[in-house]
């Protein structure tokens, strides 16, 4: 990709990752591009094995495939039966076309078992420059490693499984620019969803983020795989962050990272990932983050939220007929008023989990707001590590007692009410505070309203019984 | 599945923005192993009440909603996740088409795959169908997927795009991975060169 007289030209992390995965392009059909890491999950693979069998395929590299039950497991006692037949059944037949076909696998009895999207990262396998897909919108959290990471349909699974590469076009680059200082009570959840509420949910779609600027800079790991997490909620397949020392630090010593030499040499590769100076974007924004302030959505898509200081809009304001017809029907079915705070709103649920906000620091956001406190009589609340890995940890650090004397409900790791396949789930009517990262319609169970926020404002919500500003209580 | 190119059909008109595949497919409905039976749990919440019963607002509980074979969609159609249990339930139930003025990335590229055309054409045409149809529950549209043409009721007609590869798998009936597995040579001499990055055996 060089530009006339042998100047190169500058390139985004975007198409660094790209060029170096092309294995093939031909006339007529889109890229053949190579995956570095495929992760599979019980809900979308089980039709793309059948497919496998039915061609008489095999898996071509299980060492870069890894499997890991989330979705429709139960977060109870897991020496207690699966009680949904139907769930077990998946669960079952996920383990069997593991063993199959080769893959490595955290079943529901790992000491590694937990969310696709937290394992990656957490064992080390998730690397800047890589490809990592995964049959899960949610992939783009890998992203977070400088990955160019996404979600895929079975079909796809499928085909990856079997050649471990996809036809694909490449994507348009979005650059998501945010400087400043974050203020105290403000965070990363805050930051992207208020750059959704100002695209909406479908502002980047044929886009993939590239996250920069001071304030993506002086986030951790975590907080930036909870931005690059919700990417998709932008309507961009991915989004991701080039690498940086955070990133190194992040990764080094990490079951499979790579360690003596090796490492060395891996590190001289990821140096060399960022966005060149003067690299050009198709599309950019700026948010400046000093002037955030903490997010909360109110309707039903993740691009209603406000500024948790101020009001729910009103319909009638709006212009456009069908948004206005959109936003009129997200307020009948949240039972909203318009024009209305929800400081104050009441609270039936609040759910603190999801790959969007279920690792430690996310734990130890909101047991800082329980400890000493005790949780509403009228909310119930549930924390749901993300991970085993991540429970051991906040039970190292007594953060599981911190929620039980709060009187939370302290869970096995898993997606949970994030989806509400595992009989987590909301009773209709029911509002949930959830730090999640979807609100549609019957998300988090038929008939529930969700509202989504950070760990700090879930924790905060649930002390007090309403949807509350957690500074006040900071 | 075998897609004849040219077909003609009514509209099921559901004018609203951003309907994600929560909707189209709810996320109970996908503890499932195969595909069977997701045609019955299309936009099952939407269809039905909460004791199960047909909702009769509910356009496909119409007669003229059950006549249609394309789905007539507000923007960004298929947003959220990447099931492909929502084009699976769509084709199932007997869709062939779905229009809208855009659709999210996978779920365009999923139904691609199962010879669903996602046919986007511009927001004010859009709005103009969905007027037609309310008119005229009974006009049809018709589909050129060779030539890409889109005629509309009132007989004008209208370009839409589709992804070169895919419109040549459908028409054609390339399997896609029988495209990508003739590759394997390309395959292993690329791998050959790759550093190694992980052993998830290891
Ligand atoms: S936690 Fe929620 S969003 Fe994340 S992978 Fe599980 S179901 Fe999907």
């Amino acid at each position: 990709m060089s530009q006339g007289n042998g100047v190169r030209r500058p390139r985004t992390i975007i198409e660094k990752v790209w060029d170096q995965h092309v294995v093939a392009e031909r006339a007529g059909a889109p890229t053949l591009l190579y995956i570095d890491l495929h992760l599979v999950h019980e809900v979308t693979s089980p039709q793309a094995f059948s497919g496998l069998r039915e061609r008489g395929l095999k898996v071509r590299r299980p060492d870069l495939t890894i499997g890991t039950t989330d979705h429709s497991i139960p977060t109870h006692d897991r020496s207690l039966p699966i009680l949904d037949k139907v769930a077990e059944a998946q669960i079952t037949q996920f383990e069997k076309n593991c063993r199959d076909f080769g893959i490595p696998f955290y079943g529901p009895h790992s000491n590694n078992q937990g969310i696709v999207h937290i394992i990656g990262p957490e064992q080390g396998l998730t690397q800047p420059g890589m490809t990592v897909v995964c049959g899960d919108s949610h992939t783009a959290t890998h992203g977070a490693f400088g990955a160019l990471a996404f979600g895929i349909g079975t079909s796809q699974v499928e085909h990856v499984l079997a050649t471990q590469c996809l036809l694909q076009t490449p994507s348009q680059s979005y650059e998501v620019r945010v400087d400043g200082t974050l203020k105290p009570g403000v965070g990363a959840k805050d930051i992207i969803l208020n750059l959704i509420s100002r695209i909406g949910i479908g502002g980047g779609t044929g886009c993939v983020f590239e996250y920069t600027g001071s304030a993506i800079r002086a986030l951790s790991m975590e907080e930036r795989m909870t931005i690059c997490n919700m990417s998709i909620e932008g309507g961009a397949r991915a989004g991701l962050v080039s690498p940086d020392d955070t990133t190194y630090q992040y990764l080094a010593g990490r079951h499979y990272a790579p360690a003596g030499p090796a490492w060395e040499r891996a590190l001289n590769f990821w140096r060399q990932l960022p966005s060149d100076d003067g690299a050009q974007f198709d599309e950019r924004i700026e948010i400046d983050a000093s002037a955030l302030e903490p997010m909360i959505t109110f309707g039903t898509n993740p691009g209603m939220g406000i500024p948790i200081t101020s009001s729910v809009p009103d319909p009638s304001s709006i212009s456009d007929p069908l948004e206005r017809e959109s936003l009129g029907k997200a307020l009948r079915y949240m039972d909203l008023p318009a024009g209305k705070p929800l400081l104050g709103h009441p609270v039936n649920v609040v759910f603190i989990g999801s790959c969007t906000n279920s690792r430690i620091s996310d734990l130890r956001a909101a047991a800082a707001i329980f400890k000493g406190r005790k949780v509403s009589p009228k909310v119930r609340v549930m924390v749901v590590p993300g991970s085993q890995t991540v429970k051991a940890q906040a039970q190292a650090e007594g953060l599981d007692r911190i929620f039980k004397e709060a009187g939370a409900d302290w869970r096995e790791a898993g997606c949970s009410m994030c989806i509400a396949m595992n009989g987590d789930q909301l009773q209709p009517g029911e509002y949930s505070v959830s730090t999640s990262n979807r609100n549609f319609e019957g998300r988090q169970g038929k008939g529930g309203r969700t509202f989504l926020a950070s760990p700090l404002t879930a924790a905060a919500s649930a002390v007090t019984g309403v949807v509350t500003d957690a500074r006040t209580l900071l | 599945m075998e897609r004849s190119n040219k077909f003609t059909s009514r509209l099921a008109p559901l004018p609203i923005d951003n309907i994600d595949t929560d909707q189209i497919i709810p996320a109970r409905f996908l503890k499932t192993i195969s595909k069977a039976g997701l045609g019955d749990q299309l936009f099952y919440d939407w269809r039905y009440d909460a004791s199960g019963k047909p909702n009769p607002d509910f356009i496909l509980n119409k007669p003229e909603g059950r006549a249609a074979h394309i789905l007539l969609a507000g923007d960004n159609f298929g947003c959220g996740s990447s099931r492909e249990h929502a084009p699976w339930a769509l084709t199932q139930y007997g869709f062939r088409a779905v229009i809208s003025s855009s659709f999210a990335d996978i779920f365009r590229g999923n139904a691609l795959k199962n010879s669903l055309l996602p046919i986007v054409i511009p927001l004010d045409k859009l709005e103009a169908l969905f007027v037609a149809v309310t008119a005229d529950p009974a006009a049809t549209v018709t589909v050129d997927l060779e030539q890409q043409v889109l005629t509309l009721p009132d007989g004008s007609i209208t370009n839409f795009p589709i992804d070169a590869f895919a419109k040549h798998c459908i028409l054609e009936g390339v399997d896609e991975l029988g495209y990508i597995l003739q590759q394997q040579d390309a395959i292993s001499a690329y791998e050959a060169r790759r550093p190694i990055t992980v052993n998830t055996l290891a």
